[in-house]
């Protein structure tokens, strides 16, 4: 047992370290440090240049989607050297906070279901951050039930072979700076509801797309409604075979829930620190008996997910896939983080209502709290979450379906009972 | 980043579980709830023959002479399948002591009957209610010679040799307390058996008049020795916790499968499959925490005292989550004599007070997360 690279992380370390340090955009360091939870934190210069500037400045020097092969623009390396490429970037990661949705799921996809000259077409300029994706997945009526959406593709009738669309997205991350969106249909309602799906791929500018940003709870806007009005698609922008739409998302949703599970952060660090400097009943907060008791919940917690993290990273180290422990990143980290807030705002007593720039460390915690409630959702929320370690990891039986063998049509909604 | 056990150690666990598959069996397991001894001696003595006992001891004192690491796994299987054995007295506690404080002949004269099986040692610490400290330390050692009382000491009863906690010298506060060494079949010492809410394991209190005790370490410095030494068996005693959270998890799976209710498979109902779901988690933070903290353990690193608290605290709140869920999936069976979702939650909450109190763990924690802070600083 160490923590220590073997010799060929180490060389591979080196030279990612060695390349950061002299390509890097230092004149943001100070400003990516400071940033608060969920804000960009660029305020110097257009944080969405800074991003793609730094993610073509990887890409031309083969450091963009590192395991990705060279041919789609990616660097062919292993996924060990992906999580170091990782931990040496550090700081600089968040500059790639545009493309995480391209790279981490629609690529994938494409790279599974695309044909060989769209691969070619779409994989290197997403690489490069030239072109930004976006997942269309989620709709008003199909949230967790993603199966229930009914955005529909039909045929035209004029012969072309083309499908037209009509229907809404919701909570699309990024669709306002996106060229190019993954899109589920429904094809077929009169199949059972897994049955009738059908995956594309459409530019954003195609006419009929229209993007409407949801302003969200905390009054920040990074989703969206996407609209869809007899939308045109070519037949060759589908993705696996009509029909098939619900075996292709999973190519997608799998790789959601790795990409937003690892690494997550529960605040814990900054919660402590603030503990050493806040002050209850005249003495630092962390003198507090039931303080000690709360802080050392959440330690172990931070913790556990570390180390559980760094198990995944053995295993990869050795070549081996991680196993199941990891779906319980975004679990726990989601909770956490907002148990963690509720507790640094009671510390700071009354004053902990107020969210401005005298809030300590720099309103952080009311951020947390305020962004919190969307971690627990999004991605796979914590009750879909804990279906899956229940079904796939400890083997427990599905839930007795209703709507299973049923027509879509047929299925009751909310509106249609 | 190797955060894992090797091949070889993997095998030696599989090993260990086999025989305690075989060996261990409800009944034997029981055999102190049913009013027989709480010490499974044949079972023991396979441990010992097995190398068990002995595989963190060197050779040169009748050890296996392999790592820390394996007996980190070896009390994982332990714990998974509730053995009825003092390791955690006899070789956590009181061989560690020998290993870390005994002199050359102390650790001559005991660590080999420890490894052999053919002694069992002991750590008597507590003097009653509440977190443990110096200052509630009365037994004393005057001219060689122990009075005073210690209670509860897990295998105070069965124990040929406990290490005490007592006061001697002109020292204060830590610094007044030193160890001692006392054969508990020698003269001056009365034992008695306490009832406890885990009769699987024995409890006892020991009461001293004169007994005959050999220091152990240096005179004053019996609190630091202590605590050194019930950081690295609590993480020890974490991976007890982490074998019996994981097997709570699985029989309470396995019923959650079998057992049939509304026309069916109770763990297809999402508040069962959920609550599984959250055992799971814990048992795994529990597992990866204990991760840390065996490298710590093996590595001699100087977070060992952050480790062993975080892979303590975490280890404490799976086994309890994971036994008390355990009976809650199984219903009014759970709560039956002849099922034994009740040795799991009674194990469980017994090891969670063993070394100290969740809460006095927490305690320790924030105190060396501080401290590491501090040192970064």
């Amino acid at each position: 047992m160490d923590f220590d690279d073997t010799p060929e992380e180490a060389a591979f370390r080196a030279e990612a370290r060695a390349w950061i340090q002299a390509n890097a955009p230092t004149h943001l360091e100070a400003e990516l440090k400071r940033a608060g939870f969920a804000s960009s934190g660029i305020e110097s210069e257009d944080p969405m240049a800074a991003s793609k500037a730094w993610q073509k400045k990887k890409a031309e020097a083969g450091w963009a989607c590192l395991n990705w092969p060279k041919e789609y623009g990616g660097g062919a390396r292993s996924p060990i050297e992906r999580v170091i490429w990782g931990q040496e970037e550090g700081v600089y990661g968040s500059l790639s906070s545009p493309f995480i949705i391209g790279h981490g799921m629609c690529g994938p996809t494409v790279m599974a279901w695309a044909s060989e000259d769209h691969k070619r077409r779409l994989l290197p300029p997403l690489a490069s951050g030239e072109e930004i994706w976006c997942q269309l997945f989620s709709e008003p009526a199909g949230g967790s039930d993603l199966a229930g959406l009914r955005t529909s593709a039909v045929k035209a009738d004029d012969g072309s072979g083309d499908w037209i669309i009509n229907g809404q997205k919701i909570w699309t991350s990024g669709a306002q700076h996106s060229q190019w969106g993954l899109l589920i249909t429904r094809t077929n309602p009169d199949a059972p509801k897994h049955k009738g799906l059908t995956m594309f791929f459409l530019s954003m500018s195609t006419p009929g797309v229209e993007v409407r940003p949801i302003k969200q709870a905390n009054g920040q806007s990074g989703f969206n409604e996407v609209y869809f009005t007899d939308v045109r698609i070519p037949d060759d922008q589908r993705l696996g075979a009509v029909g098939q739409g619900w075996e292709v998302s999973l190519t997608t949703l799998m790789n959601e829930r790795l990409s937003i599970g690892s690494g997550m952060s529960t605040g814990f660090p900054e919660l402590f620190e603030f503990c050493l400097e806040a002050e209850v009943d005249g003495r630092p907060a962390v003198d507090d008996s039931a303080v000690r008791s709360r802080l050392a919940q959440f330690a172990v917690k931070q913790s556990g997910l570390k180390y559980t993290g760094m198990r995944a990273i053995t295993a990869l180290s050795k070549g081996e896939t991680p196993g199941p422990e990891n779906s319980i990143g975004k679990l726990v980290a989601g909770a956490t983080m907002q148990e963690l807030a509720m507790f640094a705002l009671d510390l700071q007593g009354q004053a902990g209502v107020v969210q401005d720039e005298s809030s300590p460390m720099n309103a952080r915690f009311q951020q947390i709290l305020m962004r919190s409630p969307a971690t627990r959702i999004e991605g796979g929320s914590d009750e879909i979450l804990r279906n899956i370690i229940g079904e796939r990891v400890l083997g427990l039986p599905g839930d007795i379906r209703v709507d299973k063998d049923v027509p879509f049509r047929d299925i009751p909604t909310s509106g249609r009972k | 980043m190797n955060l894992d056990f090797s091949d070889d150690q993997k095998q030696l666990q599989d090993q260990i579980r086999r025989f305690l598959s075989e060996k261990c069996t409800p009944a034997v397991v029981r055999s102190g709830l049913e009013g027989g001894e709480p010490f499974a001696r044949d079972l023991y003595r396979g441990l010992a023959e097995m190398g068990v006992l002995g595989v963190a001891i060197p050779e040169a004192y009748g050890g296996v002479g392999l790592s820390h690491l394996e007996l980190c796994l070896a009390a994982e299987e332990l714990g998974r399948a509730l053995a009825p054995v003092p390791v955690a007295s006899s070789i956590y506690l009181a061989a560690e002591f020998l290993l870390q404080a005994g002199s050359e002949a102390q650790k001559k004269a005991w660590l080999p009957r420890l490894a052999s099986g053919e002694a069992v040692g002991t750590f008597a610490f507590v003097e009653g209610q509440g977190r443990m400290t110096p200052d509630k330390v009365a037994a004393a050692v005057r001219d060689g010679r122990l009075s005073g009382a210690k209670s509860p000491v897990a295998d105070g009863d069965i124990a040929d040799l406990a290490i005490v906690a007592a006061r001697s010298g002109a020292g204060r506060g830590e610094q007044a307390i030193s160890l001692f060494l006392v054969e508990l079949n020698g003269p001056g010492v009365t034992r008695e058996t306490l009832a406890s809410i885990d009769p699987t394991r024995s409890q006892a209190r020991l009461a001293f008049e004169g007994a005959p005790a050999e220091r152990l370490g240096g005179e004053g410095e019996g609190w630091a020795i202590a605590s050194q030494v019930m950081d690295r068996a609590a993480i020890l005693m974490a991976f007890e916790q982490v074998g019996g959270a994981d097997r709570a998890l699985s029989m309470a799976r396995d019923y959650a499968l079998d057992r049939m209710a509304f026309g069916r498979q109770i763990g297809s109902f999402q508040a069962i499959k959920h609550m599984l779901a959250d055992m799971y988690v814990s048992a795994t933070l529990a597992r990866s925490n204990g991760y840390y903290g065996a490298w710590a353990l093996a590595s001699g690193s100087s977070e060992l005292p952050v480790a062993a608290a975080t892979a303590r605290v975490s280890a404490t709140q799976a086994f309890q989550h994971c036994a008390k869920n355990n009976i809650q999936v199984h219903g009014g069976m759970g709560f039956t004599w002849a099922f034994d979702c009740h040795l799991f939650y009674r194990r469980s909450n017994a090891l969670a007070l063993a070394l100290g109190s969740l809460s006095t763990w927490e305690d320790m924690l924030i105190t060396r997360l501080q401290g590491a802070n501090t040192q970064a600083a």
